[in-house]
């Protein structure tokens, strides 16, 4: 019962924030919305017994990513104009954007009114969850079943990596080789 | 249970599509990049509630990996932006148009 109050409280808070992210002027105010609805999406995890999942939420999202939008939203420095434009070039783009909104969040309902989801059920309920242990778990999972795509990821990470230092350093490799 | 499911199914509906009306209405690129970040956030919502749905693990083993993507996306695409930044002292994706014909 106050799992059920406590869900319908944290989505709500969550659908405000995200149309806060949206319809702010200021990219700061967006930024401090969007961590609000990450943690109150954390909320939502822990309600689904993911609570591994919810911590990482909490420290990788609106810690470290939430902290490099905010770092670079200040390294630029934007003035009033910058950041919104008042001109329209093009014609119509808001409302044409409502309602392809519109249109996707009303096929998004009828498909989920429409299909009936079951599967075979897994071997893991959350009693079993709560047993054993939620980040043991996923640390198990982790490292045998899915050992090979947590390697790829390293890798993506690795790229990642060297991309961004690649694309901001550009004027240093472009002076060396002159 | 299944009242839970499709209530989180919808939270996640709603936040996928206020992030698609994001990219589509917003022309600061930062915060074209917060709303990629909804939607993603979005897919995460229901990865976690189809795995506890189904009993299984697995989808909260993939949300692990959406969250590594993500970061990986967010540091090229902010890279990206403070490359397009120094050239073009903008971030308005209007102005952004050396590549169109």
């Amino acid at each position: 019962m106050i799992e059920g109050l406590l869900l319908i409280i944290m989505s709500l808070i969550t659908v405000v924030c995200a149309l806060c992210v949206v319809f702010q002027k200021n990219p700061i105010y967006s930024a401090i919305f969007l961590i609000q609805t990450m943690v109150s999406l954390a909320v939502v995890y822990v309600l689904l017994h993911a609570e591994f999942i919810a911590a990482v939420q909490v420290m990788v999202y609106a810690g470290a990513i939430m902290v490099l939008f905010i770092f670079v939203i200040m390294l630029l420095n934007l003035n009033k104009q910058d950041v919104e434009g008042g001109r329209d070039k093009l014609f119509l783009q808001k409302p044409s954007a409502l309602i392809m909104g519109l249109v996707l969040i009303v096929m998004i309902g009828i498909i989920m009114v429409k299909s009936v989801f079951h599967g075979t059920k897994g071997e893991y309920p959350p009693e079993v969850i709560s047993e054993i242990g939620n980040t043991q778990l996923v640390g198990k999972m982790l490292f045998t079943k899915y050992v090979f795509p947590f390697e790829i990821a390293s890798i993506l990470l690795f790229a990642a990596i060297i991309g961004a230092i690649i694309l901001v350093k550009k004027q240093i490799i472009k002076d060396e080789k002159v | 249970m299944t009242l839970q499911l499709t209530w989180c199914l919808m939270l996640s509906g709603v936040l996928f599509t206020i992030g698609a009306v994001g990219v589509l209405v917003r022309r600061n690129a930062i915060v074209i990049f917060m709303c990629i970040e909804l939607m993603l956030n979005a897919v995460n919502l229901a990865f976690v509630t189809f795995a506890r749905h189904l009993d299984s693990m697995d989808g909260q083993i993939f949300v692990f990996f959406v969250m590594a993507v993500a970061a990986a996306e967010a540091a090229v695409g902010l890279a990206i932006i403070i490359a397009l930044f120094r050239n073009k002292s903008t971030v308005n994706v209007d102005d952004m148009n050396i590549m169109k014909w």
